[in-house]
């Protein structure tokens, strides 16, 4: 029972959600809503066994005193404060999220500067993933180094000065041997969708539902 | 008399001056005058003719396809402002107004559109089409019944293609299921990525420090992220195996409930129930810099021996991968995300590439189903090739002979992206 309900849902859903794909009648476009509708219901549910997961780890953390604990009440702090501030501290003493409000500079000045700084770092980390893959060490990376380079070149308005072949060159590997690549890998991958997705809707596919799947 | 004689035509100019300056003015006047007469009144503009109301073929029965005849002289007319109700409502204020087409633009629009105003299946409606000038002035034409309501079908005709298509795929893959089943030996393409897994595993455990798994940071309604925790499956078996700490961080709470329940299981499996960890498996935040920000701090902290990045990743998946290679761990990345791919191929170990990801899971289990649905995937994608090269070869022939069979083989195999 643990597991035939389980995938009979499955079954059934996925057999009408394929079959919905071809009928466009207003009673198809209802079951269709229907069941997406569904879905927001079960992440509210989801997210308090979420944050009763983490609350639980951390708490662990303190209590036992384990390695790093002292950054578990970084966590468990803001987790807790945030919607607290929000939604149960009086307004006459700046709760609320709108501003003026502590939530919102909070919010403004801490949790959007660090998001964006995480997000800066990235520029670096191209930077260095760029060194690293364009090293000439052998003659396909010898290749793929000039065709980054005519590439790069190309996208700049150095480029055009250098020459107007450049970002014809550049624009050509973009077109054809890059989108060739890329079409190619998307068609494996949109079959390996369909497959997977059969394996699961038919039932040959159960490793996603745990200790129900056996 | 010398004198009197210049004196004559002097006056004569002085008179003549004043007379024509008088005489400008008056024309001055006279002229704007007489076009002011010449204009006629406005008399309003010229209208719409016959409105012609289509049923939309392959709809849900809530889009009808409105087209009118334009009028015979459109000077001064900026729009039309087309307006419908319900049929036999006599109420003025019945009129909802469902679309404003430039004068220069077709005459003709889908209706239904307009979340405010929908078409309602088997309503019979009437609409009546206004003339508008650039003063926002209108001038309707007729009211018109439409000769037809809105009725939604039961089948999709563009469609007929990606059914038969479907079919065929679904055929396949259960053909090859049965031959599988059946016992037939089929062949795998060995996958460096997934023969790295059992490597990188006894490292960790050799090194004894944890292996980190990062199921993607798409929700469960993502497909990679399902063919990941079919991985995690596998994997954590063989972590159970050899006891080494795993760590799973979530970013999806459905996917953390999920991917608990997939290592539980598979710590039972492997007979090593009481090894598991409930805290090696945690949700942590929903926000996707937060979770980088997390899992790379954990990284540096806990400096896992075997970064495992599998799913469905975004602008992350460097930050992560970056991070992993400076902490000195063995990776294993795989995603169907094409844009993140370089990223991972330059900075992990291993990486799956696109259908690698999904093809993982068979390759781990071994099980004849599973590698008879990779089999079939490989004949479905034998007749794209095949299609590919024939296209190539009539692309050819329409060069040299000045033919059109390519196109006549894109109409038969493909629909339109858009109707």
């Amino acid at each position: 029972m643990k597991r035939t309900v389980p995938l009979m849902i499955v079954m059934v859903g996925g057999i009408l959600m394929m079959l919905q794909y071809f009928i466009p009648h207003q009673i198809s476009q209802t079951v269709f809503a229907y069941y997406t509708d569904w879905t927001p219901i079960i992440v509210a549910f989801a997210l308090v066994l979420g944050v009763g997961s983490l609350t639980r780890i951390h708490s662990h953390k303190i209590r036992r005193k384990a390695k790093n604990w002292q950054y578990s009440y970084a966590v468990l702090i803001p987790l807790f404060g945030m919607p607290i501030l929000a939604h149960l501290w009086p307004e006459s003493i700046s709760g609320g999220m709108d501003s003026p409000s502590i939530f919102h500079f909070i919010f403004m000045h801490i949790q959007v500067p660090i998001q964006a700084t995480m997000f800066s770092l990235l520029a670096f980390y191209i930077a260095s993933a760029a060194f690293r893959a364009f090293r000439a060490k052998s003659a396909l990376a010898t290749v793929l180094l000039l065709a980054a380079v005519v590439v790069m070149l190309g996208q700049v308005p150095i480029g055009e000065l250098l020459g107007r072949w450049l970002p014809e060159t550049g624009l050509w590997i973009l077109r054809y041997p890059n989108l060739a690549a890329k079409r190619a890998i998307m068609l494996g991958v949109g079959f390996g969708i369909l497959a997977t997705s059969l394996k699961i809707i038919f039932g040959v596919e159960r490793n996603w539902l745990g200790g129900a799947g056996k | 008399m010398r004198k009197n004689w210049i004196v004559v035509p002097a006056l004569m100019i002085l008179l003549l001056l004043p007379a024509l300056s008088v005489a400008q003015s008056v024309d001055e006047i006279l002229t704007p005058a007489a076009e002011v007469q010449l204009e006629q009144p406005d008399p309003g503009l010229d209208v719409p003719g016959t409105i012609t109301v289509l049923d939309r073929k392959n709809d849900a029965g809530d889009l009808l396809v409105v087209s009118f005849e334009q009028p015979l002289y459109t000077d001064g007319i900026f729009a039309y402002n087309v307006y419908r109700r319900v049929a036999g409502e006599s109420d003025a204020e019945a009129w909802n107004l469902v679309e404003i087409i430039p004068a220069d633009e077709p005459p003709e629009f889908i209706d239904g559109y307009d979340p405010e105003y929908p078409i309602n299946s088997g309503v019979l409606y009437e609409y009546r089409i206004a003339s508008v000038n650039i003063d926002g002035e209108e001038f309707f034409g007729p009211v018109f019944e439409a000769g037809t309501v809105s009725v939604g079908e039961i089948y999709h005709t563009g469609k007929t293609r990606v059914l038969i298509a479907g079919g065929l795929f679904i055929f396949l893959i259960f053909y090859y299921f049965a031959k599988a089943q059946r016992g037939a030996k089929m062949y795998l393409r060995p996958i460096a990525g997934i023969e790295a897994i059992d490597e990188a595993i006894g490292r960790a455990t050799e090194m004894g420090k944890p292996i980190l798994y990062v199921p993607g940071l798409s929700s469960i309604a993502d497909v990679a992220t399902i063919a990941s925790l079919t991985i995690l499956g596998r994997v954590a078996k063989k972590i159970a195996v050899y006891q080494t700490p795993l760590i799973v961080p979530n970013r999806d709470p459905i996917v953390f409930t999920v991917a608990e329940e997939v290592v539980k299981q598979a710590y039972l499996e492997a007979g090593r129930p009481d090894a598991y960890d409930p805290d090696s498996v945690f949700f942590l935040t929903t926000s996707q810099f937060a979770f980088v920000a997390g899992v790379n701090g954990m990284m540096m902290r806990e400096k896992p021996a075997t970064n495992f990045y599998l799913g469905m990743f975004w602008a992350e998946s460097l930050l992560l991968a970056e991070t992993g290679s400076l902490s000195g761990a063995i990776q294993i990345a795989g995603t169907d995300a094409v844009t993140q791919l370089p990223f991972f191929i330059t900075t992990c170990d291993y990486t799956l590439i696109g259908e690698e990801l999904y093809a993982a899971s068979a390759y781990l289990g071994q099980e004849p189903k599973q590698i008879g649905a990779l089999k079939g995937q490989d004949a479905c994608k034998g007749i794209i090739m095949g299609f590919i090269t024939v296209a190539l070869i009539f692309g050819i022939i329409d060069v040299v002979a000045n033919t059109h069979i390519l196109d006549w083989l894109r109409d038969l195999v493909t629909s339109p992206i858009m109707e």
